[in-house]
């Protein structure tokens, strides 16, 4: 069991070290979902928007703007302030390589 | 042994495509069905459907805390509150029906109440509270005989409290006492003391909310909960402060100070991490909570094993609430799958989001943001905060929130 994990390990570094880049977005990301849906899915009817395939560029323009105050929001503002541009630029990227 | 136990479960649940399944898959067990657990075990096959899932749930069906005061007051019912867990079998998480009653950290196998003995690399587990029932006098009577509730795990007591205040005469006192924090969900007592409020306001106007608080003061919301309960509720909500109820019998409590009457009482006992918790040697903290790593949730006692949710000795101002709980489930699912994998966890941002209604269409709310500080979790400075005031806005984000997080926890 562990030898196979190590093995399987050896033989594919690339891809696994470009599987760890992906998953700080998809973490920083799994936390939205408890509002926004699984993988920014909401259910039908819901009254927040998709974020699932949203552009890049149009979300992370969006957390700026509700961290920097010029979104006004009744909760985003205060949500978005904890993520760095960093943080809001991965979740960004996430997003919008899911399928809507 | 364990190639017996998966056809066994084999047996019990259908496995399509799992039949082929090599004996040295990697199996996680999770105990217990709630927002954490359920939530680690579909993240757990939405990020490595290698790994099998197996998760023990000894009740047939979710009934959710967060709502459950709005069918107090008659604005929900226990229909809306009641969901199944399905949809978590179409990610290829397995559902065993069943009562996990021991842990055996050395084997790496937990045993069943049915009798069945299950193996895993990773466990999780999620068991939420049981009271401290021992800590009031007389509680325990006066569960069974039905003169108190707590109704503090929803379920058949939330629908045994709407009941009791239904038949409540018009000038009659509901009673609501409030253990020393921490106890699951801080916002929640007086939440319920807003929704009963609601109710008798238009059903039973001569009648009282009596608020005995074992906390010297709300510990939650505080102004916000204030401020709604003397512009709507007025003259209808009596609040005590530091009164913690030591004892109940059949129609009233005693304080440490005085003995009060009443025609319904809710005594919410204090409360630790759930029973298997303790048989499994988890509970590291005043006999009560479980101290986890928070970058993985494993626990600090017993390695190997994750614990989730309210059950856990909570990190600097998190609350022990279902959207927390939910965000451990996916620390412990973004760990599990990094160690099976053979790679180096990272820690995980997580945020909370807690709405309280204070009327049938006016809620409140309360947001966090937690990060790793090389030691634990810790609020993000500048993040998160309160409400400007209780709005219909927040109100319909409140059942957004609710209707969303039982989709992201159980389908």
């Amino acid at each position: 069991m562990h030898r196979r994990i190590v093995l399987a390990a050896a033989l594919s570094l690339t891809a696994f070290s470009v599987h760890s880049q992906d998953s700080s977005g998809r973490n920083l990301a799994a936390g939205c979902a408890i509002c926004h849906g699984t993988e920014g899915r909401p259910a039908p009817g819901a009254p927040l928007i998709a974020l699932a395939g949203l552009p890049r560029d149009h979300i992370a323009t969006q957390m700026r703007a509700f961290r920097d105050g010029k979104r006004p929001a009744t909760v985003m503002h205060q949500i978005a302030k904890g993520y760095n541009d960093a943080q809001i630029d991965a979740m960004a990227a996430w997003f919008a390589a899911q399928k809507r | 042994m364990r190639r017996r136990d998966f056809l066994k479960l084999a047996g019990a649940v259908s496995l399509a495509g799992c039949a082929t399944a090599t004996p040295s898959k990697a199996r996680v067990v999770v105990i217990g069905g709630g927002f954490g657990g359920a939530t680690a075990a579909k993240y757990i096959r939405l990020w490595d459907p290698s790994i099998d899932v197996v998760l023990i749930e000894r009740d047939a069906e979710f009934v959710s805390c967060p709502i459950s005061n709005l069918v107090l007051a008659g604005y929900s019912s226990m229909k809306d509150i009641t969901r199944d867990r399905s949809g978590l079998a179409r990610h290829g998480v397995q559902l065993v029906r069943d009562e996990a009653v021991a842990i055996d950290a050395g084997k790496k196998t937990v045993r069943l109440a049915g009798g069945g003995e299950i193996g895993y690399e990773r466990l999780i587990v999620s068991p939420g509270i049981d009271f401290m029932s021992g800590e009031v006098e007389g509680y325990d009577a006066a569960l069974q005989s039905g003169s108190v509730l707590h109704a503090w795990k929803a379920g058949a007591q939330t629908a045994a409290l709407r009941q009791k205040l239904e038949q409540m005469r018009d000038g009659g006192v509901y009673l609501l006492s409030i253990p020393l924090a921490p106890y699951r969900c801080p916002p929640g007592p007086y939440e319920r003391a807003s929704m009963v409020a609601a109710y008798l306001k238009q059903a039973k106007p001569r009648s009282k909310v009596l608020v005995l608080d074992a906390n010297p003061d709300v510990t939650s919301k505080g102004p916000l909960f204030k401020r709604a309960w003397s512009e709507l509720y007025p003259g209808l909500i009596e609040y005590r402060g530091g009164a913690k109820v030591v004892a109940v019998s059949a129609g009233s409590v005693r304080t440490e100070f005085d003995t009060v009457a009443a025609d319904v009482l809710n005594v919410v006992p204090p409360q630790r991490a759930g029973d298997i918790a303790e048989k499994a040697g988890l509970i590291t903290t005043n006999k009560r909570w479980c101290d986890v790593d928070w970058r993985t949730m494993e626990s600090k006692a017993v390695k190997g094993v994750h614990v989730l949710g309210d059950a856990t000795l909570s990190a600097a101002l998190m609350p022990k609430s279902g959207s927390m709980a939910n965000n451990h489930g996916k620390i412990a699912a973004a760990a599990i799958v990094e160690l099976l994998g053979g790679r180096s966890p990272q820690p995980v941002k997580i945020l909370n989001t807690c709405y309280s209604f204070v009327a049938e269409k006016e809620a409140i709310r309360v947001s966090s943001v937690h990060e790793w500080d090389g030691n634990t979790l810790t609020p993000v400075k500048g993040a998160g905060g309160v409400s400007a005031a209780r709005s219909e806005a927040e109100a319909g984000y409140a059942w957004n929130w609710a209707r969303t997080i039982w989709a992201d926890s159980l389908s």
